[in-house]
């Protein structure tokens, strides 16, 4: 009787598991809850939800189920998704382009029309099939688009996003699967910490040789471990700008809280892909540029490179020169990437885009040749590959 | 069962939803996790639980070093090198050396305990992680001796956090879970009767309306909270302080008197006086 509730709870976005249901169910044996629907209110939420962000969904699928008003959810569903996205579109959008969308009407009147629009798509394409490459252009016209390769602003990876968020599948993955969070944070952590302590055994460990010689009955058994390498020296390049700001906020934390592990740990940001400037202070991105060169000059070849982005973008900025959506670039973004390599030889892409969608595009392909496959998703299996390829 | 229920206390006083959350963990015998502001009376939970049920309670305080190991056994294999050398005959018994834990004690219990694992966030990332099998199954190996060691009676765990960590995921399903919300301002004057009982009836109403109105100020970095309170009123009891007094002549505009007892915040007393200062200029009496 309360599977159906159950799967609205998951409908809904909480993450309750099998074992907790037959707690409830098993807790309703014992005659717990009584026969009041208080009790059953009381019991169902200290069974089933554990986390007190999610109290207040469990209240409104509760209400909803039991009240049998299944609107309440479809509520649930939608205005998440709306907020987040208009939050993303806030980000990535210039004043220019934010100024367009006001004489479209406004962000509201965009946003009903991008969804009546979608809820077509969505029938039509039920297989599963990818329509969102293909129909880039026409709906989302008001906000910029690419006629023949022209590149305005994020357009590409901000429809993207905006299909991803109104497909409530979706929506659920970006919900219960955030790939790092704080506790996978940590444990990543523990991933650079294990590459920053490598080395050979060859210091005697005090604390653990009186520990197993006192073990083996005061029988002398000499333990060694590894020194503590700092050795190891990081150079983090990250793209910044739209889509990616929020993975770039994350892999920002997460590096310099590994801060102390590294030797050094140096980070520039680029937009997109490298060309010859890059810069370390976001806001004064046009004035205080890094030449390239100088970094590769900077830094020795000892240091570790480490990308940092969605590598999605059009072809062009990778492969000729003058395909940079910021300025003018004398030589193929793909140039400056091969310097780059040639002098740092140990270099990885994290990615944080998932790993099944890098097929459907081009430019992540053609990162992909030109890292000769070194790329890897941000999570903790990508991260723990991407480290051991940097050994 | 009659006895089993859990409904408060004397000194105690536990809202319907948090009984049923104890009565449920206590019922099917799994650990309950217990979440909400500090000072909301969380690790008392565990001790009122065995006082009102009448079980021995056994309690384990997390540290940031603490290992789960810690709390099973530990080998004290420095006592037993120190034994050798002095050609103790114990030495040769390695049970003689191994020192017992708290969830140990608790599972060797004659009569069903209450072992409160107090603050596990405080612990490192993977510490819930490691009690899993101990929790479920409530029991655990002790390699130096090859002996099981299994609980006598399950005891009923309460596990508190402050949310310093997240929990994973496999050991929250295995527990019930209540967050205990701020008291509102009924069961608050319920709180401070059992807690002193002879307070006068216009007392406990304006100095809860001024402590709730403390706890309304924006941008605290600490609010207030029950135990805070109950100091409070200790203090103004003690100082004799008449209602009248906090009240003040205009009730928007007055600084409790002792107000130090309910901000433990240097930023927030500051914080405090510049509202009050900047209200009282602007409603000159």
């Amino acid at each position: 009787m309360l599977i159906p509730f159950f799967y609205m709870l998951r409908e809904g976005g909480m993450k309750t598991s099998v074992t907790e249901l037959l707690t409830l169910h098993e807790a309703l044996q014992a005659g717990l809850a009584g026969q009041s629907v208080d009790d059953f209110y009381f019991l169902a939420r200290a069974a089933l939800v554990k986390d007190e962000s999610h109290l207040d969904r469990f209240d409104r699928i509760f209400g909803a189920y039991f009240k049998g008003v299944d609107d309440s959810l479809s509520d649930l569903m939608q205005d998440i998704p709306e907020e987040w996205l208009r939050r993303q579109a806030e980000l990535s959008l210039s004043e220019e382009e934010r100024a367009l969308i006001e004489s479209m009407g406004g962000f509201d009147e965009l946003m009903k029309a991008l969804q009546e629009r979608l809820d077509e798509q969505d029938e039509r394409h039920e297989g599963g099939n990818k329509w969102i490459g293909t129909a880039g252009t026409s709906p989302f016209g008001a906000y910029g688009f690419n006629p023949e390769g022209v590149r305005i602003g994020q357009e590409g990876s901000r429809n993207r996003s905006a299909v991803k968020v109104w497909d409530k599948r979706e929506y659920r993955d970006l919900d219960d699967s955030v790939e790092l969070g704080t506790r996978n944070i940590k444990v990543a952590l523990r991933r650079l910490r294990k590459f920053a302590r490598e080395g050979a055994a060859d210091q005697l460990d005090l604390d653990d040789t009186i520990d197993k010689t006192a073990r083996n009955a005061g029988l002398l058994d000499i333990r060694m471990i590894p020194e503590r390498h700092n050795a190891v020296k990081v150079l983090l390049c990250l793209d910044i700008g739209g889509s990616m700001d929020d993975h770039v906020r994350i892999c920002e934390e997460m590096f310099s809280a590994a801060r102390s592990e590294f030797k050094h740990l140096e980070y520039f940001y680029f937009h997109n892909f490298v060309y010859e400037n890059m810069w370390k202070d976001n806001r004064r991105r046009q004035s205080e540029k890094t030449s390239t060169l100088d970094i590769t000059h900077k830094y020795a070849s000892d240091y570790k490179l480490v990308f940092v982005g969605d590598a999605t973008m059009s072809p062009y900025e990778i492969a000729y020169p003058g395909g940079s959506v910021e300025h003018w670039n004398e030589e193929a973004g793909a140039v400056w990437m091969q310097r780059l390599l040639r002098t740092y030889p140990k270099a990885i892409w994290l990615n944080p885009e998932p790993q099944a969608r890098w097929d459907y595009t081009p430019s992540v392909k053609l990162v992909r040749d030109l890292m000769d496959d070194r790329m890897y998703p941000l999570t903790i299996a990508g991260l723990d590959d991407g480290i051991r390829s940097l050994r | 069962m009659a006895n089993d229920r859990f409904t408060g206390t004397s000194s105690y006083i536990a809202t319907e939803d948090l009984t049923m959350a104890v009565n449920a963990a206590v019922t099917l015998q799994r650990p309950i996790l217990v979440k909400g502001e500090p000072g909301t009376g969380k690790t008392q939970l565990a001790i009122e639980v065995a006082e009102s049920l009448g079980r021995p309670l056994y309690e384990w305080h997390i540290k940031s070093t603490t290992k789960a190991q810690q709390g099973l056994y530990e080998y004290d294999a420095v006592a037993r090198l120190r034994d050798s050398q002095l050609g103790d005959d114990k030495v040769h018994d390695i049970s003689n050396y191994i020192v017992r834990g708290k969830v140990w004690e608790a599972f060797e219990s004659e009569e069903q305990p209450v072992l409160l694992i107090d603050e596990i966030d405080k612990a490192d990332i993977e510490f819930p992680n490691d009690l899993l099998q101990e929790l479920d199954r409530m029991e655990f190996f002790v390699y130096e001796t090859k002996k099981l060691v299994s609980a006598k009676h399950r005891p009923i765990i309460v596990i508190t956090s402050n949310n310093e960590k997240e929990l994973p995921d496999a050991f929250l399903r295995r527990c019930f879970f209540h967050y205990i919300k701020f008291p509102d301002q009924e069961t608050m004057s319920q709180i401070v009767d059992v807690h002193f009982p002879g307070l006068k009836k216009e007392l406990l109403s304006e100095a809860l309306n001024a402590f709730y109105k403390v706890r309304d100020v924006r941008g605290l970095k600490k609010k207030p909270s029950t135990s805070e309170l109950l100091d409070w009123i200790k203090l103004l009891l003690a100082e004799d302080i008449p209602p009248e007094a906090l009240r003040g002549e205009n009730s928007s505009n007055a600084i409790p008197p002792l107000y130090g007892a309910l901000l433990k915040n240097e930023q927030d007393v500051h914080l405090f006086e510049q509202l009050v200062f900047l209200d009282r200029r602007n409603n000159p009496q």
